[in-house]
């Protein structure tokens, strides 16, 4: 006998539930977590290294890196001197909760105050899957374009701080920063962004200080 | 490209509705998705007749529903469809803007078939 059902459920809600799991993990350990969104280039890892560095003397810094192979990443950070867990996704675009879940286990929170997550380099899926993590950065880069926010709506709405990394290239290219602006501003009214070089260490200081202040 | 995932969570969620109605196969499903959501039909087609296959599912067809982004801006209420590179409020030149249509992705509801004799699904509640 043929019945229509009805349903009314999200999608991803199974997804949705474990990234709340994974926050209430993280909020008992008295850990912050960021996950780092970005295209494949745009400098995330390099960031990471940065911002370890950086602060390392006064945090400990724990690091879970997504990638669909290899654990160059999760390499450079643990050499800047984080505890590192790397997650090769095997060709999946972005990580999920159930990824976070698993890297979680492998990773001693007691023992960090501040969880950097490296997501999959993409600037389409990872938006579309919580982790549970309390603030999601996007990585944005001089050469990929100025017109970015545009094509990337989802991706630039669920950023909670934007960083424009390779300033010092903008010299070299012709990137509109009032046109990008205004696309992330439309998108994401009054999300904090920064504009910094992570070669150059230019504004490095104010993306550092405002994650500090994220801890408190 | 993240529609291996997405089919197999509309497979779960889909098979344990089907389930508690005491259903014996899913016939359609009703999906909503909206045009934010970045997600490709023809994809998650794909996936799911081979996710579905030796399933109650199996052989199933999705029907999408899709939803047209809208902004709303909320300092002249006018409400519009975001083109290329129109994100602003094409009437007042706000950026004060809002999503209010667009971020769907649910699956609404499921035609299945239930066994011929509807009193003894009733007794089994």
């Amino acid at each position: 006998m043929p019945q229509n059902i009805s349903v009314v459920e999200k999608i991803l809600s199974a997804n949705d539930r474990l990234a709340q799991e994974n926050r209430t993990r993280i909020d008992s350990a008295g850990v912050f977590s960021i996950n780092i969104m970005a295209s494949p280039g745009a400098g995330k890892t390099l960031l990471i290294e940065q911002t370890i560095r950086a602060l390392q003397s006064k945090l400990r810094i724990g690091m879970i890196n997504g990638d669909i192979a290899t654990s160059l990443d999760a390499d450079r950070a643990a050499a800047a001197g984080a505890q590192a867990v790397q997650i090769n996704t095997g060709g999946e675009c972005h990580l999920d909760a159930i990824m976070l879940q698993e890297a979680l286990l492998r990773m001693d929170l007691s023992t960090i105050d501040l969880l950097i997550v490296e997501n999959v380099g993409n600037l389409i899926c990872p938006a579309s899957f919580m982790l549970g993590t309390h603030k999601n950065i996007l990585v944005a880069s001089i050469p990929e374009g100025d017109d970015k926010p545009y094509k990337y709506p989802g991706t630039y709405r669920g950023a909670d701080a934007v960083v424009i990394n390779k300033i010092d290239l903008l010299p070299y290219v012709s990137f509109r920063m009032d046109y990008f602006q205004k696309g992330i501003e439309v998108l994401n009214p009054g999300v904090v962004q920064f504009q910094l070089s992570c070669r150059t260490g230019e504004g490095l200081e104010a993306w550092r200080d405002w994650l500090v202040s994220q801890l408190k | 490209m993240h529609e291996l995932s997405v089919s197999e969570s509309i497979l779960e969620i889909a098979l344990r509705h089907a389930y508690q109605a005491g259903a014996t196969q899913v016939t359609d499903l009703y999906l909503v998705i909206g045009q934010l959501t970045s997600i490709v039909d023809e994809s998650v087609q794909f996936y799911w007749d081979i996710i579905a296959k030796g399933t109650a599912a199996e052989g199933a067809r999705l029907h999408f529903r899709r939803i047209p982004a809208e902004f709303l801006c909320l300092d002249c209420g006018k409400i519009y469809a975001p083109g290329k590179e129109i994100l602003a409020c094409p009437q007042c030149q706000s950026t004060r803007v809002k999503v209010a249509a667009g971020d769907e992705f649910q699956l609404d509801s499921i035609d299945v078939e239930t066994a011929s004799t509807p009193a003894s699904t009733s007794s089994e509640k």
